[in-house]
């Protein structure tokens, strides 16, 4: 049975409160901090220094990096944080559905990327690169950071109550997407193995879309990154809300 | 219809719920029904299922058969998890939050006006003692205070039925008492309270009847003082003597059924405790003793839970 739009919209008040929840928790956790902001930077220093990359070209890649790990730092550790604090039992007695909990931590991740993607932004700007589509820009934002943070959950699935496993996990997917999507190599420099391999990373699209507003082009048209963008995220959010409902009786 | 009118007067009603874990039978096709405003006590030991049917009941984890109803709304569902409040085992309030800001977010998740929320929040946490610690981070609070607190949790929607599992479990007396004070006058204001608890006296005090499930099953179901009556055997007569005296002796008594040692006393099992006590009178003449002190006790609802469980077991 459908649910009415009173109950859906009574659900997605009730994400929120989830979602500022987790923004008062979790922005200051030690992993939240080190894979969310510190990691990206460092590792995207790593990969400049020597280089000779333009602004134009570079500024993209870290919008990129920052959004992608800022995203998907969050919504991998809050479900295992509760079953290790006991708190999830009573949160899922309350009338909330499995959604609903999933949805509010993705928002808080949501929110965090959407906040901390300023930075670069900020940085661009101070350096004089002139964003020629900030409109397109700001929709790629708002959909990568969803579609990330969708990403992001789907890493504590497996019913662990160690956030450290889940972050593991996420490491083992987060950092081999960043090597083959467009970051630190353009697109129309890989091989056609390369660029088949890059095409099944959301991170791609994101990236692209990122060098069509930034550096003026990109190498897949601007609409398909869209569409790949909102794609992933329906697909991701899809799958969080299908498999944590079944995980989720598991971890009390 | 009449049986219609009787469901609409049940808060929660339980048919043939059943829950499987691998090959283990957690709950065993139990079947039961708690009136509405009845204060309704779930016994049993260890692993007997009472936590695993309150998560049933509270839609926390699914059921495998039967089905259950709150307030006749299927268990699990969103309606009925708003008409009740929850005090789950071992749960844990956030304790990166203060208290006032864990309540304020329960009231969210129930959908509670802002204003109406910060009355009741107020209220529930000066009834509990709490209200003057409600700034600091959970995690400087007692576990008392935790307690004390997840109650106001569980009340802060003011639900018609509440589930309480094992709400005074290692508290200490104070919080016990208070939390038990609550429960009272919470019933009394017309609540439904389903508890789950290992401690007897409780159950006994609070409780206008029990069931008591063990391996899954339940094995009694009533009010507690005719539960009692079913350890027909149990009466006892405790006694201490002047001096020492042989438990075989006391044992060979007319109508003992058992002896056990307590500290300097003797309890006597038997079905005939005034003809006990004129024995132990007579006892004490003829070995030269004085009776220090002499009751008669009857069957205590621990009594009960133990014979029954026990009998099942066997």
């Amino acid at each position: 049975m459908m649910p009415s739009v009173t109950t859906v919209l009574q659900q997605l008040r009730r994400s929120l409160a989830i979602a500022r929840k987790d923004i008062r928790i979790y922005y200051s956790k030690g992993p939240v901090v080190i894979f969310g902001l510190l990691f990206p930077v460092f590792l995207f220093l790593s990969f400049l220094i020597g280089r000779h990359l333009t602004v134009d070209f570079m500024m993209p890649g870290l919008l990129g990096m920052i959004l992608f790990f800022t995203a998907t730092a969050i919504s991998p550790i809050v479900v295992p944080w509760e079953t290790m604090g006991r708190t999830l039992e009573r949160l899922m007695s309350c009338p909330v559905a499995n959604g609903t909990i999933i949805l509010g931590d993705i928002l808080a991740s949501f929110i965090f990327g959407l906040v901390i993607s300023l930075v670069p932004i900020i940085i661009t700007l101070a350096l004089g690169v002139a964003i020629s589509s900030p409109a397109i820009l700001a929709l790629a934002i708002i959909l990568g950071a969803f579609c990330f943070a969708s990403l992001g959950n789907l890493f504590s699935i497996p019913p662990t109550n160690l956030p450290a496993t889940a972050n593991m996990i996420a490491s083992v997917i987060k950092f081999p997407l960043v090597f083959i999507s467009g970051v630190f190599i353009s697109l129309d420099e890989l091989p056609a193995w390369g660029q088949a391999i890059a095409y099944i990373s959301p991170l791609t699209y994101f990236t692209d879309i990122a060098r069509h507003c930034i550096a003026g082009q990109g190498h897949i048209p601007a609409a398909i990154d869209i569409l790949a963008l909102l794609a992933f995220s329906v697909v991701f959010l899809t799958l969080d809300i299908r498999l944590h409902s079944r995980t989720m009786p598991r971890r009390i | 219809m009449p049986g219609e009118e009787s469901n609409r007067n049940l808060a929660i009603k339980v048919n043939d719920l059943t829950k499987r874990y691998g090959q283990i039978v957690a709950v065993d096709h139990i079947s039961f029904a708690v009136k509405r405003g009845e204060l309704f006590g779930f016994l049993g030991p260890n692993g007997a299922g009472k936590t695993t049917t309150i998560r049933m009941l509270t839609g926390v984890i699914g059921l495998d058969e039967g089905s259950a109803s709150i307030l006749g709304y299927k268990a699990g569902s969103l309606k009925a998890k708003q008409a009740t409040g929850v005090l789950p085992e071992m749960a844990n309030a956030y304790p990166d939050l203060s208290g006032w800001n864990n309540l304020m977010f329960t009231a969210e998740l129930y959908g509670v006006p802002v204003r109406k929320a910060r009355e009741k929040g107020a209220e529930l946490l000066q009834a509990v003692g709490l209200f003057s610690r409600k700034d600091d981070l959970v995690s400087a609070y007692s576990k008392g205070m935790k307690q004390r607190l997840i109650l106001c949790m569980a009340l802060i929607s003011e639900p018609q039925v509440l589930f309480l599992d094992e709400p005074t479990s290692g508290l200490d007396v104070q919080s016990a008492r208070l939390i038990n004070d609550m429960l009272r006058s919470l019933n009394a204001s017309g609540k439904t309270i389903f508890l789950t608890t290992h401690d007897m006296d409780e159950a006994n005090q609070l409780c206008q009847r029990v069931a008591i499930i063990n391996q899954g099953k339940i094995v009694a179901m009533d009010a507690p003082e005719k539960l009692k009556l079913t350890t027909s055997g149990m009466h006892s007569v405790e006694v201490s003597f002047s001096g020492p005296v042989s438990l075989e002796a006391l044992a060979k008594l007319p109508g003992v059924n058992a002896v056990k040692t307590l500290g300097d006393k003797y309890r006597l099992y038997t079905a005939e405790p005034g003809e006990l006590a004129a024995s132990l009178v007579n006892y004490s003449y003829s070995s030269g003793l004085r009776i220090v002190s002499l009751n008669t006790l009857a069957p205590t609802l621990e009594d009960a839970f133990v014979a029954l469980t026990e009998r099942e077991v066997k």
